[in-house]
C-alpha cells in the first residue's frame, strides 16, 4: 500500500512536470511560459535603457552608442567592423526574434518551430527555391571583401548578443513557441534580401491570362490587356528619348499556348499596392535646396518591418532604416545624400510548361533534347513529428514548382509542371549596393552603387544638394515584347531568357525641367521612349497623378509640405468615374435612404477622411459594379479580370461594350442598368446600419502581430486608400514615412507605426503608432561625430573590447 | 518550518534552475523533513505558490502589465489578475505533489 501511494504520487509528479514542460499545437509549455522567474513575466522588462558600459569579445576598438529619446541607436565606431558589430548587437537586442522569425519564414523552416500547421508553407518556399536561391546569392557576395566583411562583422555582433543570453532573457515569443534562438549565419542576411525579392516580385499572373487566351482569344486579350494603360504619368517624362544604343531585342518566337492548366489562383500580383517616393528642385523649395520624401508600403506588423539606426564611422556618417538581420541602411540619408525605394514591379517571374520524358521525371524536353533534371532532396524538420523530405526537380531554368499530379498550396498559386524562372535565382551583390550608397557622396557614385543591384528592382529616388533623380533600376530580362505576359514554352530555347538590360540603360530622370521626380509604382517608361520590355502591368497611374499635381503646384515648399503630401487621402479614382456614374442613376426611383447615399456621393470631395461614409459608399460600389461587369467573363478561380485602367477606359468611352453583358442570364444588361442595381444595393446596406460605416472603422484596418498573435496588435482608425498618397488599405499601407531637406545641414523627419523594440511589453514596441497614424513626423536626429549636440541623448553606451 | 525551508530553498534554486527544479527542491526537503504528508503537500503547495505569486507580481507592476495583458488577452482570459492566479496555482500544484511524493517515499523506509 505504502508502495502503491508513493509510486503513484510520483508518477504523478513526473507527469505533470512533463506536461507542463512541453507544448501542444499552439499551447505553450505552461510550465517555463508561466514560472515568473524565467517564463513570459519578466519578458515585459524594458530594462537596458540607462547609460551603462559593455565589454563584448570581438570588438577590436571602444565603440560609443548614443540612444535618442525614441531610443534610435547612433553608434560610433573607429571602424567598419566594429560598425557592424554593434549593428547587428544592438538589432538583435531589439528584434532577436523577428529577424530570425523572418529568416526561418523565407527558408521554409516555420515547422520547426510551429509544427505541422506550417508544412505546406515551407514545402512552398524550398519548391520555389528561396534556399537555393539565398544560397548562391551567398556565395556571391561573400566573394566579394567588403560585403564579406560587413556580413562576418554583423553577424559576429549578433551571436555576441545570443551568446549572452540566458534562457529566461529570451524574447517574449521564444518563451511562447517553447525553443531558443540559433546561432546567426551570414546566409540568413541572403534570406532576408531573397524574402525581400519574394515579396515585390514573387506573383505573376501567366497562368489567368493564359487561361484568358484560350477562352477569348489573342485580338481580345490585346483589347483588355494593353501593355500600355489609357492613363499614365511614367516616372520618366514623356519625351525623354534615350541616349544609349540599346542591344537587339530577341525575336519574337512564332505563337504559343501552353496547355490549360489545372490550378486556377495564382499569387496575383496586387494591383494597387505599392510605395511612394519623390524629390522637388532646390529653385522650388524654401530654402534653396532639394527636398526629398520616400513612404514605402508594406504589409504592416509589429514588431515594426524597419529598425532606425545612425551609423557613424571613418568614410561614413548615414541615418536611415533597415531590415532587421540586414547590415546597414536601406532607405535614409548621408551628409550628403538622400535616397529612398518604391518597387519597380516589372515582369521578372515566368513560368515555362516543362515536357518531361516519362513519369520517372528525370528528364525534360528542351531545344531538341531530352536534358537531365536536378534533384534537390530538401528535409524539413517538423516540430513534434518526423522529417519530411520533399525533392525538388531543377530544370536550368529553375526548379518545376509543382508536378503535374500534386495539388499546388495557396490554391492553385503556382502552375504544375511549369518550371519557374525567377530573377531572385540569378545572383547578384545587393548588400554591396546598399554599403556604397550609405558611402556614397555624389549622383556617379550612387549609379555605380546601383549596378550591383539586381532584385528587388526598385525605383531608387535619389538627392543631393544640386540634384535630384529617380534610377528605376535592378536586373531586367532581355525580352521579346510581352514575353512572360503568358506561361511560356519551356522545350523552345527561343523562350528562354536571352540576356540582360545593361545596368546602364536602365530607366532614369536626372534634374527634369518639371522640376520634380516621383514615383508610385506606375510604368517606368514610355514604350515610345524605351526599347525593352519590362512588363505590362504596373500599378495604376492614380497616385503619380495626384503626386504630380501637388508637386507641379509647388514653389516654395518646405518639409511640412511633403508632410501633409503623405497624409494626403485624395484619389483621382472616384474623381475620374463618379461624374460618369451618378447622372446613370435613376434618381426618380430612388428610396429616401437611397437619396441619402447619393447625395453623400455627389457632395464628395474625393478625400478618403476617416470620419467620412463618401469613402464607404464608394467603395462598396465601386467593388459590386466590377464584379458585375466582369465576373460572368473572367471568374476569378480561373481568369485574370481587366486592372482598372481598363474598366475605366470602357465607362468613359465604351459605353456599349459587349462585356456590360451578363453571359448567365438571357436578356441583355446594360451599363446603366448595372449601375443602378448595384447602387442600390450599397445604398441599403448604409440605412440598414449594419456595422460601421465611417471610413476610419469600415474597412477594419489593424497592425497585427508577425506571428498573429491575438492582444499583441492595434485596430487603426485612420484614413487613406489604396490610390491615395496616404496609401494606407486594410494591413498595407506607409511602413516609414521620411522627408529628407538637403542643404549643408541636412534635416530629416520621420515616422514609422511601430517602435525600435520588438518586446511587446516594451513602451517602444509601437510607441510611435499614433503619430503615424495622425500624420505627426518626429525630426530625426543626425549627430555629425559622437561629441555632437551632448544634450540631444541622454543615454550613453559604451562598448569596449573584451 | 518545512514550508520557511521549501520557500527559501527554491527561491534560490529559481534563480539559477530551470523552472522544474521547484519539483526537486520540494521533495528532497519533504523527503528530509516532512512528518505528514498533508503537511508536505501545504508546505509545498504554499511555499512555491507564494513564490511564483510574489514574482508574478513583481513582474507585473514592474512592467507596468503592459505584457502580462497582452498574454491575457491572447489566452482570451482577459485579466492578468486571473493570469496571476492560473500561474499561482501551476507552481502551487507542482510544489505540492513533488513534496507530498517526497514524504511518501521516504516513509517507503520509515
Amino acid at each position: 500500500m505504502k508502495w502503491m501511494k508513493a509510486l503513484v504520487a510520483v508518477a504523478i509528479t513526473v507527469l505533470l512536470v512533463y506536461a507542463l514542460n512541453r507544448t501542444y499545437g499552439v499551447v505553450p509549455a505552461l510550465g517555463p511560459f508561466l514560472s515568473p522567474y524565467e517564463g513570459f513575466w519578466r519578458s515585459g522588462a524594458d530594462k537596458d535603457f540607462t547609460s551603462e558600459e559593455l565589454a563584448l569579445d570581438g570588438l577590436q576598438a571602444p565603440v560609443q552608442v548614443r540612444f535618442d529619446s525614441l531610443r534610435v541607436p547612433h553608434i560610433f565606431a573607429q571602424n567598419d567592423h566594429d560598425l557592424y558589430y554593434t549593428q547587428g548587437y544592438l538589432t538583435a537586442k531589439d528584434r532577436l526574434w523577428q529577424m530570425e522569425f523572418m529568416t526561418h519564414a523565407a527558408a521554409g523552416r516555420l515547422s520547426e518551430i510551429i509544427g505541422d500547421r506550417t508544412l505546406e508553407m515551407d514545402r512552398y518556399q524550398r519548391r520555389m527555391g528561396m534556399g537555393t536561391a539565398a544560397q548562391k546569392s551567398l556565395e556571391k557576395m561573400m566573394a566579394d571583401p567588403q560585403s564579406r566583411a560587413v556580413m562576418e562583422a554583423y553577424t559576429a555582433g549578433v551571436n555576441a548578443y545570443i551568446d549572452q543570453l540566458a534562457r529566461r532573457d529570451f524574447p517574449f515569443e521564444y518563451k511562447l513557441l517553447h525553443y531558443a534562438p540559433e546561432k546567426w549565419r551570414p546566409l540568413k542576411i541572403a534570406l532576408l534580401l531573397k524574402m525581400l525579392a519574394y515579396d515585390m516580385t514573387g506573383y505573376s499572373d501567366d497562368l489567368r491570362m493564359t487561361n484568358n487566351l484560350r477562352k477569348y482569344g489573342a485580338a481580345v486579350v490585346r483589347d483588355l490587356f494593353p501593355d500600355y494603360p489609357f492613363r499614365e504619368e511614367p516616372i520618366v517624362p514623356l519625351g525623354s528619348k534615350p541616349d544609349f544604343r540599346p542591344l537587339p531585342i530577341p525575336p519574337t518566337p512564332a505563337d504559343f499556348m501552353a496547355a490549360a492548366a489545372s490550378h486556377s489562383l495564382e499569387r496575383q500580383k496586387p494591383e494597387n499596392l505599392g510605395s511612394n517616393n519623390w524629390a522637388i528642385t532646390g529653385a522650388r523649395t524654401a530654402n534653396g535646396y532639394p527636398l526629398l520624401a520616400s513612404d514605402p508600403h508594406l504589409n504592416l506588423s509589429l514588431p515594426s518591418i524597419w529598425h532606425v539606426v545612425q551609423l557613424h564611422a571613418p568614410g561614413i556618417n548615414t541615418y536611415g532604416v533597415i531590415i532587421p538581420g540586414a547590415p546597414g541602411v536601406g532607405i535614409g540619408f548621408n551628409e550628403h545624400i538622400a535616397w529612398g525605394m518604391t518597387n519597380v514591379g516589372a515582369d521578372v517571374l515566368d513560368w515555362y510548361e516543362i515536357k518531361f520524358k516519362d513519369g520517372k521525371r528525370q528528364q525534360y524536353w528542351h531545344d531538341n533534347q531530352w536534358k537531365p533534371m536536378r534533384r534537390v532532396v530538401e528535409k524539413i524538420r517538423v516540430k513534434g513529428g518526423p522529417d519530411i523530405l520533399d525533392t525538388v526537380l531543377y530544370t536550368h531554368h529553375g526548379p518545376v514548382a509543382y508536378l503535374p499530379h500534386e495539388t499546388a498550396f495557396r490554391s492553385g498559386s503556382t502552375p504544375t509542371g511549369h518550371a519557374l524562372r525567377w530573377i531572385a535565382h540569378d545572383p547578384q551583390n545587393e548588400l554591396k549596393t546598399l554599403i556604397q550608397i550609405n558611402r556614397a557622396k555624389n549622383y556617379p557614385q550612387f549609379r555605380q552603387a546601383l549596378t550591383t543591384w539586381a532584385a528587388p528592382a526598385f525605383n531608387f529616388v535619389y538627392a543631393d544638394s544640386q540634384n535630384i533623380a529617380i534610377v528605376s533600376n535592378g536586373l531586367y530580362p532581355l525580352k521579346w515584347k510581352e514575353q512572360g505576359k503568358f506561361l511560356l514554352d519551356g522545350s523552345n530555347r527561343a523562350h528562354d531568357w536571352q540576356g540582360w538590360v545593361p545596368m546602364d540603360q536602365v530607366p532614369f530622370v536626372l534634374n527634369p525641367s518639371r522640376g520634380f521626380v516621383s514615383s508610385a509604382n506606375q510604368s517606368p517608361v514610355s514604350p515610345q521612349d524605351y526599347p525593352y520590355y519590362l512588363g505590362s502591368s504596373f500599378a495604376g497611374y492614380e497616385r503619380s497623378a495626384r503626386i504630380n499635381q501637388r508637386l507641379s503646384a509647388m514653389t516654395q515648399a518646405t518639409p511640412d509640405s511633403f508632410r501633409l503630401m503623405q497624409m494626403d487621402n485624395y484619389s483621382f479614382v472616384p474623381k475620374n468615374v463618379l461624374p460618369t456614374l451618378l447622372p446613370l442613376i435613376d434618381q426618380a426611383s430612388l428610396s429616401e435612404g437611397q437619396k441619402r447615399a447619393y447625395q453623400i456621393l455627389a457632395e464628395w470631395d474625393y478625400r478618403y477622411d476617416p470620419d467620412k461614409t463618401a469613402p464607404y459608399l464608394f467603395e462598396q460600389w465601386w467593388q459590386a459594379l466590377g464584379r458585375s461587369i466582369w465576373a460572368d467573363d473572367f471568374p476569378v478561380e480561373k481568369f485574370k479580370a481587366p486592372a482598372r485602367d481598363r474598366l475605366v477606359q470602357m465607362l468613359l468611352r465604351e459605353p456599349e461594350s459587349r462585356w456590360y453583358d451578363d453571359v448567365t442570364t438571357p436578356q441583355r444588361e446594360t451599363l446603366a442598368g448595372l449601375v443602378n442595381v448595384t447602387f442600390r444595393e450599397v445604398a441599403d446596406s448604409l440605412a440598414e446600419g449594419r456595422g460601421e460605416k465611417e471610413w476610419g472603422f469600415s474597412r477594419n484596418s489593424q497592425i497585427r502581430h508577425m506571428a498573429q498573435l491575438p492582444g499583441f496588435g492595434q485596430v487603426l482608425y485612420a484614413g487613406g486608400s489604396a490610390n491615395s498618397i496616404n496609401a494606407l488599405n486594410a494591413s498595407h499601407g506607409p511602413s516609414w514615412r521620411m522627408v529628407v531637406q538637403m542643404g549643408p545641414q541636412i534635416q530629416a523627419w520621420g515616422v514609422y507605426p511601430g517602435g525600435q523594440s520588438g518586446n511587446p511589453g516594451s513602451r517602444f514596441y509601437d510607441n510611435l503608432l499614433n503619430d503615424w497614424q495622425s500624420g505627426k513626423l518626429h525630426q530625426l536626429l543626425f549627430l555629425r561625430s559622437a561629441q555632437d549636440q551632448p544634450a540631444a541623448t541622454s543615454v550613453l553606451w559604451t562598448l569596449t573590447k573584451n | 518550518m518545512l514550508f520557511v525551508l521549501i520557500l527559501v530553498v527554491s527561491l534560490l534554486a529559481q534563480f539559477f534552475l530551470p523552472w522544474w527544479s521547484i519539483a526537486l527542491v520540494c521533495f528532497a526537503l519533504a523527503f528530509w523533513k516532512a512528518r505528514y504528508g498533508g503537511q508536505a503537500f501545504l508546505a509545498g503547495f504554499l511555499a512555491i505558490g507564494l513564490t511564483w505569486l510574489g514574482g508574478a507580481l513583481f513582474w507585473h507592476l514592474a512592467t507596468d502589465g503592459l505584457l502580462s495583458s497582452r498574454v491575457a488577452a491572447m489566452l482570451t482570459v482577459n485579466s492578468p489578475w486571473i493570469l496571476m492566479a492560473v500561474t499561482v496555482l501551476v507552481g502551487a500544484l507542482v510544489g505540492g505533489t513533488s513534496a507530498l511524493s517526497g514524504y511518501l517515499v521516504r516513509r517507503l523506509w520509515g
